[in-house]
């Protein structure tokens, strides 16, 4: 019954040719703006991760109570034999180490007085040892001038600060601030390239430096504020997060001890969590959306074509086929187009996804003015379960569109068919 | 004979208050015992962090109220960083940068070497009857010593203090207790002073015991090892150029 109920509705053109693009056309687009709101969602989350919250993060338990004024005081001392820990209970993770602080940048004359002087954000990273900060940074793209640190002494600074503190590359400047103990702090530096993210906060007026500087500017030997840990495919696990932090609360942190490390996971920082839970709402709202448009676009479909079916519905009613049996027909032929037609979109839109999830969509038009940590391209991405979930708005939607229609069958008075019919 | 007592009261009241000399004349005799032409010294503080705590020792000039100069010799850290005020402006050399820098504006608030002083404390003029106008409000037995209580309020605007509440020891002219508070009335630091020692003709105490009110931590030690008042010091050593040297 099924299959002779398939052959005649794919035998029929103008039965299926138009819910079939509808239903195509519609999957495609959804598809592929899932894949867009998902591919924008994971760059703001690599851009965020990367600049500022990590997949997780290490810190003390006193900084994490006031965590958004950096308090680089309430840092974690002497950690290095304990990171090396951390390591070996989480081969899933890499770890870098960071210090961010606030300073003045002096700039000295030819006889040593300050010529120029500047507030600034200073970033102690890893430039040295390996090239993870670099690739989390992006620092090869945002080198504007000059060229990264290759030795300790050297630093890179914003555009913006460069030409307002009218410094050139190759100038010794001196960092002043204050060290982990409040006692004026200074250290020299050379400016060894500027750097342009593109991104304002970061842009007005940021200096980094190798951590070893920072370090010893700030009287820290092998301490960081903040230890950042990334999963190694790069892609944040919302569930794994939650259980390496549980189980590195639970092993390495002590609720009595303020200097304690504590673990937060990205969800917990900058208001990750809430952002991210907006965006999967979003996401459930664009799929409602799409099945209510979809469905009304396929129940005017199933009207016209049950205007065109017309005769045919009142020649099986006369034959002595039931109203209920008739309809069922209609919503399985509707299952049978959703289902073809879902395929459909989601291999299309699979393929579009897979283009730009290879090359990219340059949306640099949108983000120069935001002061966002997003990136320029966005490479979509959508999870194969997700892709496969467009099978069920596609098919829901072409159900609907038939049930709306076909419960015209039952409007039909059985005492009319030869009246109708005669005609 | 009701009338007769409390007139005799009042007469004994009114001349234990009229025994009392003026805020000023008290205010200059403090003067008097901590200002000298010249002072050399040699201190240690003690600056108890959160995190631990760690002793600073330094060698200081000064001349007049206006000229001070400060080398730090520990720890190893901070040795031969040196530190000039001349009139109104302050400098700081750090040996490790071979650069001498001006602290000016906000950077004056900033702590020397983390403790509970900052850098405004040492652009304060060592007199306080040129800056502060002062009413002695009562007495007090501080530390086992009669006291008098003066509030004094900036008689110019700009000063680090707007208000000082002072315990003045009697006998010595020394102040003992000190509240220091912003022109809001919030109380900033406190000060305890003891172990005072004659030096010279002089009563100076050799510990102070500095508290930033604004700042958890135990507050600052202040040890004074050696003192000498009015010793000759070569007028070069308050220059820009013995920073370096």
């Amino acid at each position: 019954m099924i299959r002779f109920l398939i052959k005649g509705v794919f035998r029929d053109r103008h039965r299926y040719l138009f819910p079939l693009i509808i239903v195509s056309c519609g999957v495609l687009i959804m598809i592929f703006m899932l894949a867009l709101i998902n591919g924008y969602m994971d760059s703001f989350i690599r851009s965020n991760a990367g600049f500022e919250t990590g997949h997780l993060k290490v810190v003390s338990r006193a900084y994490s109570d006031i965590i958004a004024q950096k308090p680089y005081d309430l840092s974690l001392l002497d950690i290095q034999s304990a990171l090396d820990q951390w390591k070996k209970r989480y081969p899933q993770l890499e770890w870098t180490e960071r210090i961010q602080l606030g300073a003045l940048l002096d700039v000295p004359d030819a006889t040593g007085e300050t010529r120029e002087q500047g507030e600034i954000i200073v970033y102690g990273i890893d430039l040295l040892k390996s090239g993870m900060e670099r690739k989390l940074l992006n620092l090869d793209k945002a080198l504007a001038r000059g060229r990264i640190p290759s030795q300790p002494g050297e630093a890179l600074v914003s555009e913006q600060a460069l030409e307002r503190l009218k410094l050139k590359i190759g100038d010794p400047v001196t960092l002043i601030g204050s060290d982990i103990y409040g006692s004026l702090a200074f250290h020299r530096l050379v400016i060894s390239g500027t750097i342009n993210f593109g991104a304002e906060a970061l842009d007005r007026g940021a200096l980094m430096a190798d951590i070893s500087d920072i370090r010893q500017m700030l009287d820290m030997p092998g301490g960081a504020a903040e230890i950042l840990a990334f999963f190694k495919d790069g892609r944040y696990d919302q569930k794994e997060a939650d259980r390496i932090k549980a189980d590195f609360n639970q092993t390495f942190s002590d609720p009595r001890d303020e200097y304690s490390p504590v673990m937060l996971a990205m969800s917990d920082q900058n208001n990750m969590g809430y952002l991210m839970g907006i965006v999967h709402s979003m996401l459930g709202i664009f799929s409602f959306v799409f099945i209510v448009i979809l469905g009304i676009v396929l129940w005017n479909s199933g009207l016209m074509n049950g205007i065109r079916r017309y005769g045919e519905f009142g020649v099986r009613l006369a034959v002595g086929e039931s109203k209920k049996h008739i309809f069922g027909t209609l919503v399985l032929e509707a299952v049978a187009i959703g289902v073809v037609g879902s395929a459909i979109g989601i291999l299309l839109g699979s393929l579009g996804c897979w283009y730009f999830n290879i090359h990219g969509m340059d949306v640099s038009v949108f983000t120069r003015n935001s002061t966002l940590f997003t990136q320029d391209i966005i490479y979509t991405y959508i999870p194969l379960h997700t892709a496969l979930a467009g099978f069920i708005p596609g098919v829901l939607s072409t159900v609907l569109g038939a049930i709306l229609a076909g419960l015209a069958v039952f409007k039909r008075q059985t005492s009319q068919l030869f009246k109708e019919l005669e005609v | 004979m009701k009338k007769a007592i409390i007139a005799i009261l009042a007469f004994c009241a009114f001349s234990l208050v009229s025994a009392a000399p003026s805020a000023e004349s008290i205010l200059s005799a403090i003067d008097k015992n901590m200002t000298s032409q010249t002072t050399k010294s040699t201190t240690r503080m003690v600056i108890h962090a959160k995190r631990s705590s760690r002793t600073v020792e330094s060698v200081n000039y000064s001349q007049g109220s206006d000229r001070f100069f400060t080398e730090y010799l520990a720890p190893p850290r901070d040795k031969g960083t040196k530190m000039l005020k001349a009139g109104d402006n302050l400098w700081i050399y750090d040996p490790g940068t071979d650069r001498t820098i001006q602290i000016s504006g906000n950077m004056l608030k900033q702590s020397v070497m983390g403790s509970d002083l900052s850098y405004e404390d040492f652009m304060e003029e060592d007199k306080l009857s040129q800056d502060y106008s002062a009413g002695v409000d009562g007495e007090i037995t501080y530390d086992g010593r009669a006291c008098w209580i003066l509030t004094l309020m900036a008689k110019k605007p700009g000063l680090a203090y707007a208000k000082r509440k002072i315990y003045v020891d009697k006998s010595r002219y020394v102040v003992l207790y000190e509240l220091l508070y912003a022109k809001s009335g919030k109380l900033l630091k406190s000060l305890k002073f003891s172990n005072v020692t004659k030096t010279g003709n002089r009563w100076y105490p050799r510990y102070i015991l500095f508290k930033d009110e604004l700042k958890d931590g135990k507050g600052t030690e202040y040890f004074v090892d050696s003192i000498q008042f009015d010793i000759p010091i070569p007028a070069a050593t308050f220059t820009k150029a013995r920073l370096k040297k």
